[in-house]
């Protein structure tokens, strides 16, 4: 009972994202271009040999553009929940036996699967360029991706939140999503940053997310990130019981 | 429950709803399905309801009247269950609609103010969605469009439909689980005269089937064609409820009877008319201003008895508009 609807508000929603071409364009778009863009230009700086080694080009920029699948899914959902909100969909949606956890899962399943068919797509088209994702094993490393963006999507929902109006949900969700992958260790190794930064990390997801997704894109078996998952799941509770908090429905 | 007899309204397309005279109310035993006391609600300083009571009967139309601001909303939506009172107690089909707004739901239907659907939504999609929501049999879908004339807007998005169209849609959502009480929520403001007069017919349709219909409006024109009792709303309290003839009899007795006439006798006699307060005249035309209901009825016996001739006759009745001046001493619009 507590899901009744859930089903067929997921597909009505997946249908609706697909009638909107520039959404859809810039969050499955934007992520697979920079992937491709930056491959082929690190590919023609270096020799082959020298590209296939650069550890760089092996993990970091596939884990990285995988991560901006994650987060630009994420800003969509914080754009859409802010609109619903503004428009009066959510109180419309909530004034039916529909529940409110109805609603925000349909909305999670359909960025999950977004993400899904990004990496997908992906993988497929940075195959003609790029050898890298040779003997990576894809299945573990989208299931990695999917508890990874299910953890971000917590954040998503605390800034859902608190953004005023739908005008400002793009901007705000932005300025606080993308700088926390100058945090995230993937550029900087987590232990050389200022003693403050080190403790913010601790409650941002993507701090857990890079060593299991570049763990997971190496080859390494999932006992060795269990640590990981754990953490990211207890990120995905604490900020999911925050936003229950503060959310607003209008 | 089909106590009270169907109105012609169908029938009566663009013409106002046929209330029952207040004689069938009366004799028929009333149930009531919504039970209000002692509402009250704030928000942070802003009080926006405070000791609000009333009843909606089985069966019948019951508005909530008075101007934006005054609590109707509020108060609807704490019926809904969509919003706790701070005090009071609500009963709705003998539920409590904030702690078992489930269960309530299923048995009502809602039509919100100035909602909004998603933007790409179709209506076949909608109305689709709200039908696998609710555990009764849903009623036809495809049939309900058609009632609400929008067959050829199955496949439409709902950013592309008109104000009336929207509103239509919502009506039909809301009346998709065959409810037995439907919430209508300043139906038709923003509309034009005509999609407005549709759907007031649509609306006395609902009741015609034997359905509680509670409507909240600021037009006092709306709440007099539709509604067979009304409760007047200003600044969070309930001035008065009754039907719309009685509180015009109540609050505004006064009666106002213009005729044309040659007869050089005819102020005279006017005056003379029991009831009448005052009579002035202007260019041939007299007005007789007096109160009672039976004051038309003594001037066209005047007329009558002394085969006065008569070029023009008009009467000027108050209305629900003038009722709220009196009551609150200042317009609806202000």
């Amino acid at each position: 009972m507590m899901l009744l609807g859930l089903w067929k508000l997921t597909w009505i929603e997946i249908k609706i994202f697909l009638r909107e071409p520039l959404g859809a364009f810039g969050t499955i778009g934007f992520p697979v271009l920079f992937f491709l863009l930056v491959g082929r230009a690190a590919n023609r700086r270096l020799q082959a040999p020298a590209a296939a080694s650069s550890s760089f080009m092996r993990v970091d920029l596939p884990v990285f553009a995988s991560l901006l699948i994650a987060v630009s899914a994420v800003l969509s959902l914080v754009t859409i929940i802010s609109i619903y909100r503004e428009g009066g969909i959510l109180k419309r949606l909530r004034a039916t036996p529909l529940r409110p956890q109805t609603i925000l899962i349909a909305h999670v399943i359909v960025k999950l699967m977004l993400t899904a068919s990004t990496l997908a797509l992906m993988v497929v088209a940075g195959k003609r360029y790029y050898p890298a994702g040779v003997h990576v094993p894809l299945f573990s490393f989208t299931i990695a991706l999917l508890i990874s963006t299910w953890s971000i999507l917590s954040i998503g929902f605390l800034i859902a939140s608190i953004v005023p109006t739908a005008r400002f949900a793009q901007p705000i969700g932005a300025a606080i999503l993308y700088p926390m992958f100058a945090v995230s260790g993937l550029f900087v190794p987590i232990q050389s940053l200022p003693p403050v930064l080190h403790a913010v990390t601790r409650v941002l997801p993507l701090t857990y997310a890079v060593p299991l997704l570049q763990g997971i894109w190496s080859g390494d078996a999932w006992s060795t990130h269990l640590g990981n998952v754990a953490a990211l799941a207890l990120v995905f509770v604490a900020y999911t019981a925050l936003s229950a908090k503060v959310f607003r429905w209008e | 429950m089909l106590l009270r007899k169907k109105t012609a309204c169908e029938k009566q397309r663009s013409s106002m709803c046929l209330k029952l005279p207040d004689s069938i109310i009366l004799r028929t035993i009333v149930h009531s399905v919504i039970q209000v006391s002692g509402l009250r609600k704030t928000y942070g300083r802003t009080v926006a309801v405070e000791e609000v009571s009333f009843e909606v009967n089985d069966g019948e139309i019951f508005g909530l009247i008075g101007p934006n601001g005054a609590g109707k909303t509020t108060t609807m939506e704490c019926i809904e269950g969509l919003r706790k009172p701070d005090r009071g107690t609500i009963s709705v089909l003998g539920l409590d609609p904030f702690r078992q707004i489930y269960k309530l739901q299923h048995r009502i239907g809602v039509q919100l103010q100035e909602a909004q659907l998603q933007k790409r939504i179709k209506v076949w999609e909608a109305m689709d969605l709200w039908a696998s929501l609710y555990q009764k049999k849903a009623v036809d879908a495809d049939h309900l469009l058609e009632q609400l004339g929008l067959t050829d807007k199955r496949e439409a998005w709902f950013m592309n439909l008109s104000g009336g169209q929207k509103q239509r849609l919502f009506i039909a959502l809301a009346l998709i689980n065959d409810p037995e009480l439907v919430f209508l929520d300043e139906l038709t403001t923003g509309l034009d005269p005509q999609s407005r007069r549709a759907i007031w017919d649509l609306v006395c349709n609902i009741r015609d089937r034997g359905k509680t219909v509670f409507l909240t409006t600021h037009l006092m024109e709306e709440a007099e064609r539709l509604c067979d009792r009304v409760a007047i709303i200003e600044h969070g309290r309930i001035i008065d409820i009754d039907s719309p003839e009685r509180l015009v009899g109540r609050h505004c007795p006064e009666r106002t009877v213009i005729v044309a006439t040659d007869d050089p006798m005819a102020e005279e006699r006017f005056r003379s008319i029991p009831g009448v307060d005052a009579v002035t005249s202007t260019d041939m035309r007299l007005m007789i201003r007096g109160r009672g209901e039976d004051l038309v009825t003594e001037v066209i016996r005047c007329l009558s008895e002394n085969r006065m001739r008569v070029t023009d006759f008009r009467t000027i009745l108050p209305n629900l508009e003038d009722v709220f001046l009196k009551l609150t001493g200042h317009s609806i619009r202000e």
